[in-house]
């Protein structure tokens, strides 16, 4: 695959380390209430469809840019690739 | 005797006599020849013998498509089973021998499977051998792989080196025949970067075997032109004996290109083949055609051959299979054979056209004789052909003596490369074949016979309008190219896959001897998927992957269940194209190249100390230094280890990870990645962290040594430094963006000594320029700072311990590293210093308790580790809620102990079970051995190891389990600290 980084331009798909769902991101607040069911959840019930999927990929190889992919994961269409950092900021900003 | 059915004409250097041998008898060819042409022009037809039933076989094809004339190419280490004789360009010295036969190919003892045909049917070893089940793998599995197969391996190391390589383009054309050099014309002009790959060695494709002329030259001499032009363009790669074996994600293509497969050996810094990564933006797809069989009675007897094939070898490399020869075809196309070998003067007994509309005004292009509407029925000659049998329109049969017969069913579209990302190829009724479907690869094009286009002036306008296309959609230039003149021809099909009449055996895949009567058996058994008809008949299952076979036995398959063949659908083509050695995906990834190997600046010293290396993930590592009169590395070891507690050791612990951490909110980050506080260290100081997983299982541990406010150096293990980097990027850009701190691996840029001992210090004041106190008082455990030694080299300090002795690491610039360790052992040696390797490391932070990798092991918490009061619950870090679960906090759960041999002696083996010694033989086991030593110390075997309620069983004898080995041993349950629980040494 050649995934299109956005500062980087299309690399190969072997320069990078997968992660995973990108709701990792969401990482749950240590003192809320339900903490441990939170964890729980953000750690074990992620979503694996067959379709869209967001996903962490790291540029090991490159510049070590955590990625957010959109991926078609029953074609490899790639629809969006963004800066984990910028969605994580935008995150931020939105709660 | 020699070249009897070798013509005229032909595209071969004649000047020049080629000598080679098959099965150890000698023949001539020419440069131009593969080695089914010459062997073919020297009379022999005899090439091989079947997979199941051990039938002789002759050639089939003229290209890649090859299902018989498989042999063992080249002798010693380069042997290769399996090569097919049509693609094996000849050369001075070839040698080969045929395969899967004995004692020789004209008389094989196990051609009498093939006298038990009836009973070796379809599944037949599913039903034969399915009882005893013991007897399948000592006795029938070793027998059936003895009688069926193919080639033999040499046993012998390959000798050559593959190579692995990238490219870039804006158009890869598939394909040099017709379209694809019309397309790389058109491209080329334009001033695109175009790759132009083709699987022969010679461009040009199916123009090289035909006789017709393109804009009044003939065809393969406007082929020789195109390529030369070719070649002078800078922006055109053309790449000969290059197979495009697979299209991948986003453009991306996998080619096999075998340089040195033409010539005996590899020159010296030559690889034998290079596998190509090729990344294009644009493709087209002209592979071609493959022409079919029809199966009829013994229509696998040597001389029977595809007419396509029959054609080429006469025109292009100027052979006829035999002085007499007939034509089976069931289109306009068979009968271009006819023509060209009879003007070619070989005798045309006759051409056999199915179609009853066939005459001798519409079809045929020459005078020979011709029966139309008319079958073969069955042909004659066991080691060859003598003759074959044909029914007439009216009803009578009629014997003509042939040696050869060309046979055309029609032409089936290369459609491989179009479905490897998911595409179906679709029926088209007008070639009774598959073409491509409209779901491509990503920007791939399809032109020429590919496409089901099968003229030539078909091909060359689809190549160009299909280069144009490709250009538009990269809004590069695209001058139209005026279409050559060229043949245009009808093709006309009449569907024909078979021959009803008959009872003898038609064949269908002739490399895994699968006839008709397999596919109806099936049928008749109940499969009815293609996928499951081919899995049960093996139908298209071997090294040509049914290139011949496959959409014959879809056609009886669809006959039988009442479908159409467009119903019936076929079955997945996947990558690769054609069989690739595995030496070639490899490429110079083998041996102790599979990986790279990580030296540490101080390897060239170990060497010549008579280091004993191990390997620690990538990196090499001292193991041990053995010293003269040492017989065994425990020996060493011994000396090693007791040499640190007595007076002074060096070890090299460069590998360790090391991350640079710096920004004002770093320590607020480490606070957060660590599961124990890092937020109040003192700047001067080190601390000791664990890290957790998000799941509250301890991942790794090291130090945190704070050298400024806002700049931390963290260590990870040698195995976790990347893992851990990547988890603190995920950290840092994932969950903490708005934290000003930057992180950077410092692994390479630092060369890391501990020297441990007590006289480590003395040592190192030797090294340490004034200015610069590290006493006991200035300098005390656990501290660390940026220092200069020998006289302005800057280095850095951390006043930590793995040994428990009084104990530094001391890092200078990776470059210095050398130096640093010689300088050690010059200005150590009033104390007698010892350099130790990680059996002595190992050995003295077991007797002290400290974990590694083998305690860290992704099963264990930090309670499991008894460090569980580490885990702050007053701040928020990774992994610290899931980490107080109670299933990892659990009483009666597992805890880090130390382990004594009852008798002081016996080695506790690392890995064993530990049982109560009252546990009954269906007792569970309650803990494991994770680390074992013996301790020169304290003169007694030793081991750490995790135990259930470990921390109540203090003095309990418990049962070691080592079922592996037949052991079982005794061991009391002690503290995991053996020596200086209080710490005193390491303070001191």
């Amino acid at each position: 695959m050649i995934i299109p980084h956005p500062l980087l331009g299309p690399r190969d798909a072997q320069e990078f380390t997968y992660l995973g769902d990108a709701g990792l991101i969401n990482r749950p607040y240590w003192l809320s209430e339900d903490a441990a069911r939170a964890f729980h959840d953000y750690l074990y019930l992620r979503d694996n469809p067959a379709g869209q999927h967001r996903e962490l990929w790291f540029h090991e190889q490159g510049d070590r840019s955590w990625l957010v992919v959109t991926r078609d994961t029953t074609t490899h269409e790639i629809l969006k690739v963004e800066l984990a950092r910028d969605v994580a900021l935008a995150r931020r900003g939105a709660a | 005797m020699s070249q009897i059915n070798r013509l005229s004409g032909g595209q071969l250097d004649r000047s020049r006599p080629l000598t080679f041998t098959f099965d150890g008898r000698s023949y001539t060819g020419h440069p131009g020849d593969t080695l089914a042409s010459a062997l073919l022009a020297n009379g022999v037809r005899l090439m091989g013998r079947s997979f199941k039933y051990h039938r002789p076989r002759g050639v089939v094809s003229a290209g890649s498509e090859e299902p018989n004339a498989l042999v063992e190419l080249r002798t010693g280490a380069r042997q290769e089973p399996n090569t097919r004789a049509t693609v094996a360009e000849l050369y001075d010295g070839l040698s080969a021998q045929s395969q899967n036969r004995w004692p020789s190919l004209a008389f094989d003892a196990l051609g009498v499977n093939d006298l038990f045909s009836n009973v070796l049917t379809a599944g037949f070893y599913y039903k034969t051998f399915m009882w005893p089940r013991a007897f399948w793998e000592k006795f029938y599995e070793p027998i059936i792989r003895r009688a069926a197969g193919l080639g033999s391996l040499s046993m012998e190391a390959d000798p050559d080196a593959y190579d692995k390589g990238f490219l870039h383009c804006d158009l890869l054309v598939i394909g040099a025949g017709p379209a694809g050099l019309a397309a790389a014309l058109t491209a080329g002009r334009n001033g695109a970067q175009v790759i132009l790959a083709d699987e022969d060695f010679t461009l040009g494709g199916r123009l090289n075997a035909e006789v017709e002329e393109i804009d009044g030259t003939p065809a393969h001499l406007w082929a020789a032109t195109a390529v030369a032009e070719l070649q002078t363009l800078p922006n055109v790669r053309l790449m000969h004996r290059t197979t495009v074996l697979g299209a991948f994600d986003h453009g991306t293509y996998a080619a096999l290109e075998r340089n040195a497969d033409h010539v005996a050996a590899p020159a010296p810094d030559m690889p034998r083949q290079t596998l190509w990564r090729i990344y294009a933006r644009q493709s087209l797809l002209c592979a071609g055609a493959t022409e079919r069989m029809i199966a009829f009675q013994n229509n696998d007897r040597p001389g029977v051959m595809m007419a396509g094939a029959m054609r080429a070898y006469a025109n292009r490399w100027a052979v006829t299979a035999g002085q007499q020869v007939a034509v089976f075809t069931n289109t306009d196309n068979g009968h271009r054979t006819a023509r060209d070998l009879a003007a070619l003067g070989v005798d045309v007994v006759g051409v056999i056209d199915s179609r009853p509309s066939a005459t001798a005004t519409s079809a045929a292009l020459g005078d020979y004789p011709l029966f139309a509407g008319a079958q073969v029925v069955d042909a004659k000659g066991k080691l060859g052909l003598t003759g074959v049998t044909i029914r007439r329109a009216d009803g009578s049969t009629r014997t003509l003596p042939c040696q050869a017969l060309g046979v055309s069913g029609g032409w089936n579209p290369n459609v491989s490369l179009t479905c490897h990302q998911r595409g179906r190829p679709v029926w088209n009724d007008q070639i009774a074949s598959f073409v491509p479907g409209a779901q491509l690869p990503q920007g791939m094009r399809v032109a020429g016979a590919a496409a089901g286009l099968f003229s030539t002036a078909e091909a060359l306008q689809s190549g160009i309008d299909a280069a144009r296309a490709a250009l538009e959609a990269l809004d590069l230039k695209t001058t139209a190219l005026p279409c050559p003149r060229a043949e245009d021809g009808a093709y006309d099909i009449a569907p024909l896959w078979y021959v009803a009449e008959g009872k003898g055996r038609k064949w269908l895949d002739f490399q895994n001897d699968v006839t008709v009567k397999d596919v109806k058996l099936a049928h008749q058994e109940g499969f009815r998927s293609v996928e499951h008809l081919k899995r049960y008949t093996t139908l298209g299952m071997a090294t040509d992957q049914g290139k011949t076979s496959n959409l014959g036995g879809l056609a009886v398959m669809a006959e039988a269940t009442g479908q159409s063949i467009a119903e019936t659908g076929t079955t997945m083509f996947r990558p690769p194209y054609t069989p690739v050695a595995m030496g070639a995906l490899a490429g110079r990834a083998a041996g102790k190249d599979f990986k790279p190997t990580r030296l540490t600046p101080s390897h060239h010293w170990a060497e010549e100390q008579g280091a004993v290396f191990v390997e620690a993930g990538l990196w090499l590592r001292a193991q041990y230094f053995p010293r003269q009169g040492e017989t065994h590395w425990r020996q060493t070891v011994d000396r090693e280890a007791l040499a640190v507690r007595r007076s002074v050791g060096v070890c090299d612990v460069t590998t360790l990870g090391k991350i640079d951490v710096q920004g004002k909110d770093a320590a607020a980050f480490l606070n957060l990645v660590y599961a124990n506080g890092f937020a109040k260290l003192p700047v001067g100081k080190c601390r000791y962290g664990v890290m957790l997983r998000e799941d509250g299982i301890a991942m790794d541990d090291g130090t945190a040594a704070r050298l400024a406010e806002d700049h931390f150096v963290v260590t990870t293990t040698t195995a976790n430094a990347g893992p851990v980097y990547r988890h603190m990027e995920f950290v840092r850009q994932c969950l903490v963006p708005e934290m000003d701190v930057q992180l950077i691996s410092t692994t390479d840029a630092w060369a890391q000594y501990a020297v441990a001992g007590p006289n480590a210090r003395k040592l190192l004041q030797k090294l340490v320029d004034p200015g610069h106190d590290i006493s006991n008082e200035a300098f005390p455990f656990m501290g660390c700072g940026e220092i200069t030694i020998c006289g302005g080299l800057r280095a850095r300090l951390f006043r930590i311990s793995f040994s428990g002795e009084l104990a530094y690491e001391i890092a200078v610039p990776t470059r210095y590293g050398d130096a640093l360790m010689r300088e050690l052992m010059t200005e150590g040696a009033e104390f007698d210093v010892t350099p130790y390797g990680t059996e002595a490391l190992g050995v003295l932070r077991i007797e002290k308790g400290h974990a590694t990798a083998n305690e860290l092991n992704g099963q264990t918490s930090a309670d499991h580790l008894g460090m569980g009061r580490m885990v702050s619950t007053k701040k928020d870090s990774i992994g610290a809620v899931l980490s107080r679960r109670d299933g990892l906090n659990a009483p009666e759960g597992v805890r880090l102990m130390g382990f004594e041999a009852l008798d002081g002696e016996t080695t506790l083996p690392a890995g064993s079970h530990l049982f109560a010694t009252t546990a009954t033989a269906q007792g569970a086991s309650e803990g494991w051995l994770s680390s074992a030593a013996y301790s020169p110390h304290l003169g007694k075997s030793i081991a750490l190891g995790f135990l259930e309620r470990g921390q109540d069983r203090l003095g309990e004898v418990v049962t070691v389990a080592n079922p592996l080995q037949g052991q079982s041993l005794k061991a009391r349950v002690v503290s995991p600290h053996f020596i200086d629980p209080e710490g005193e040494r390491l303070r001191a």
